[in-house]
């Protein structure tokens, strides 16, 4: 099923309790509902509020290093022998991924609420280290909860988040991983909720989150589209984006969510393989449920228990996704699909050797796809990839997996 | 009228407060919660909040993450809750029982299939601690069309106008959670939790339950002077937790625990 989307029905969601059709909505205890609401009146406010926008636009231009470019890839284009392949460069954004657009945006809404004490949840640690950056900034009190075995394989960040004044918060409980850290996010939202505001890093969670990160994360649909114009005279055919939480993927696909002409792509962690069980890709193999405040499609077991996940990016290694992208998906109207972790490996390496540009891995599973997708496609048509993050950050876990020591 | 009004209402009659355990069922093990729930019967209990385990249990402290841990750990589904209720129904059918937990292992199950499962089974109550009002306009009728009282939380955040909306879905009792935190903290202060709840009496007609913070007789007593009844969870799945390979002694603590809660709350009567 594919519904033609029109403005009006894009500026009708999400509805007044957050939904995007059967998804989103604000799935907390009774404590968190009173800041919810008020988050979500006072971002309506400022949403359309000239010196707040103005503030936000400054700041992604003269501290993030807005707009990113759209770069052709002219050695991946003749190698994969298709498709133009054109990269946004999200990484070589401040702190080196997309994440810091909406880190961004969310600490000043916390200025505007007048809370001092942040807390954020961090897989890969792009996002604990986005927004230890914009506390270090703005001198707010910064607490990153991170899973144990995330603060394992992502060494290098736990240790930039503390250079940025943060406390790293290592998460003992359940599989230890992205989930876990946002459980405890939670549960430390809901003891301090009176002064603490929580930067959610990706477009789940319980409205408005969803619709304020999106909000936030457009820039770099926006960017692209007008990039794309300019430089090509077009709109590409195609959009590429690696999907965990799905952030990177939201924004850059939701300025084009209403021109029919462009395919959109998300990749999501095929981890072993889908048929293994062990992956991160609960929209090609999950279904709908309701986990940290919002109903989407899940990695559930029969009786209704969050399931593991596996993926060698701990970016992707979550077991839910935006609820948008979940309407998406139903509606037809963007195609999910996966990349085994194998697949993304060998995308890191290919894009580093015949670009000299490192993506993280999380990044390299969107370049996996595309790559199979271009070579499909005809040499006059345009495939993006949103290369959300630079891979320095997955150096030791690349060089463990060849045997090497650092 | 629900077995859950019935024994608030003679409760209420007799000037007595109703003495609310939570346990996490299938914790230590599946098949001792139905005699964890005689005994606690058997110690003076008024109804029982029977926890099911949940993977994600985000609104719980360490104690209860815990014990979900160890109930999974053996399959405590919820068609298995439901099959300890039946079990214990078998010899009680006065003493209440609230099924309380997130929402996720209800959709999975299918809202109308778990209504029906849980009436069968014996279950008066339900009260899933992430599903706000807002997202129960379909189920908390569907629930009480079948005599299953939708409970819900309040909370120290809760605005007069949610306290009324919240109220309209409710039946049974409301559940007042003492402070803004997860469960099994310890920071309840019983002035504000009085006034919250003369307040809360003051805009809704249901009788209030009070948890979280509840650890032993004083505390019991104390908020039992102010409320309708008091839930005691952290404190028993903590005790559990401490006996759980010798079942006999565990249900010696139960009991030693929750005796002196049962004198305190009668002391208070008037």
């Amino acid at each position: 099923m594919s519904v033609k989307l029109t403005e009006e029905m894009l500026t009708a969601l999400p509805d007044a309790r957050g939904h995007f059709g059967a998804f989103g909505g604000r799935f907390v205890s009774e404590t968190l509902m009173d800041s919810l609401m008020t988050l979500e009146r006072e971002y309506l406010r400022l949403k359309n509020d000239p010196e707040f926008q103005a503030t936000f636009d400054k700041d992604l231009a003269d501290y993030v290093g807005r707009p990113s470019p759209l770069y052709f890839a002219e050695r991946l284009t003749r190698e994969t022998g298709g498709a133009q392949i054109w990269l946004k460069r999200e990484d070589l954004n401040h702190t080196g991924a997309h994440k810091v657009n909406n880190t961004i945006g969310q600490a000043l809404l916390a200025s505007f609420l007048g809370k001092k004490r942040i807390i954020a949840e961090t897989g890969a640690g792009q996002h604990g280290v986005a927004t230890a950056t914009v506390c270090a900034r703005l001198g707010l009190e910064c607490h990153v909860f991170m899973g144990a075995d995330d603060v394992q394989r992502q060494s290098l960040n736990v240790y930039r988040m503390k250079l940025l004044g943060a406390q790293v918060h290592a998460v003992q409980s359940g599989s230890r991983t992205l989930k876990d850290a946002m459980n405890d996010a939670m549960r430390d939202w809901v003891t301090n909720v009176e002064d603490t505001f929580y930067i959610i890093g990706t477009v789940a969670g319980p409205h408005p989150y969803p619709l304020l990160v999106r909000d936030f994360q457009s820039v770099i649909g926006r960017e692209t589209r007008r990039q794309s114009l300019e430089k090509t005279g077009k709109l590409p055919d195609a959009l590429v984006a690696c999907v965990g939480g799905g952030s990177n993927a939201i924004g850059m696909f939701y300025p084009f969510l209403t021109d029919e002409s462009v395919q959109l792509y998300g990749v999501e962690a095929g981890g072993h393989g889908i048929e293994t069980g062990e992956h991160a890709a609960p929209l090609c193999a999950g279904r709908p449920g309701v986990l940290h405040g919002n109903r989407t499609y899940l990695m559930e077991d029969d009786d209704g228990q969050i399931a593991s996940t596996h993926s060698v990016s701990a970016g992707l290694d979550y077991p839910g996704v935006g609820p948008e992208h979940s309407w998406l998906k139903d509606i037809g109207r963007a195609n999910y699909v996966s990349v085994t972790d194998e697949e993304a490996l060998e995308a890191f390496r290919m894009l580093t050797l015949v670009e000299g540009i490192m993506p993280a891995l999380e990044s390299a599973h969107a370049v996996a796809y595309a790559v199979k997708l271009a070579a499909t496609m005809d040499k006059d048509q345009m495939v993006v990839i949103n290369i959300s993050g630079r891979g320095d950050k997955d150096i030791h876990t690349v060089a463990q997996l060849d045997g090497i020591e650092l | 009228m629900s077995r859950i009004e019935g024994v608030l209402q003679t409760l209420k009659g007799q000037g007595r407060k109703a003495l609310i355990p939570f346990i996490t069922a299938g914790d230590p093990h599946p098949d001792e919660t139905v005699g964890l729930m005689h005994t606690m019967v058997d110690a003076g209990v008024d109804i029982i909040e029977l926890g099911v385990p949940f993977s994600d249990p985000m609104a719980d402290g360490p104690v209860i993450q815990l014990a979900c841990e160890r109930a999974l750990k053996y399959g405590t589904s919820l068609r298995r809750v439901l099959a300890m209720v039946s079990e214990f129904r078998k010899t009680n059918d006065t003493t209440p029982v609230v099924l309380m937990g997130y929402l996720n292992p209800v959709e999975a199950m299918g809202y109308e299939a778990f209504a029906d499962a849980a009436v069968k089974a014996g279950v008066d109550g339900v009260l899933t601690v992430d599903l706000p009002p807002e997202e129960a306009d379909d189920v908390a009728p569907m629930f009480a069309k079948r005599g299953l009282d939708p409970i819900f939380l309040l909370a120290p955040t809760t605005t007069d106008e949610r306290i009324r909306a919240i109220a309209d879905h409710s039946s049974g009792y409301v559940y007042y959670v003492s402070f803004n935190g997860v469960t099994g903290a310890a920071k309840i202060n019983v002035d504000e939790v009085a006034a919250k709840v003369a307040h809360i009496h003051e805009l809704t007609a249901l009788p209030v339950g009070v948890g979280f913070g509840i650890r032993d007789a004083e505390t019991a007593a104390a908020v039992g002077r102010v409320s309708d009844g008091v839930i005691v969870g952290s404190v028993l799945v903590d005790t559990i937790a401490r006996n759980q390979t010798d079942i006999d002694a565990l249900k010696r603590a139960l009991t030693d625990l929750l005796n002196p809660m049962r004198e305190a709350l009668d002391s208070l009567a008037s």
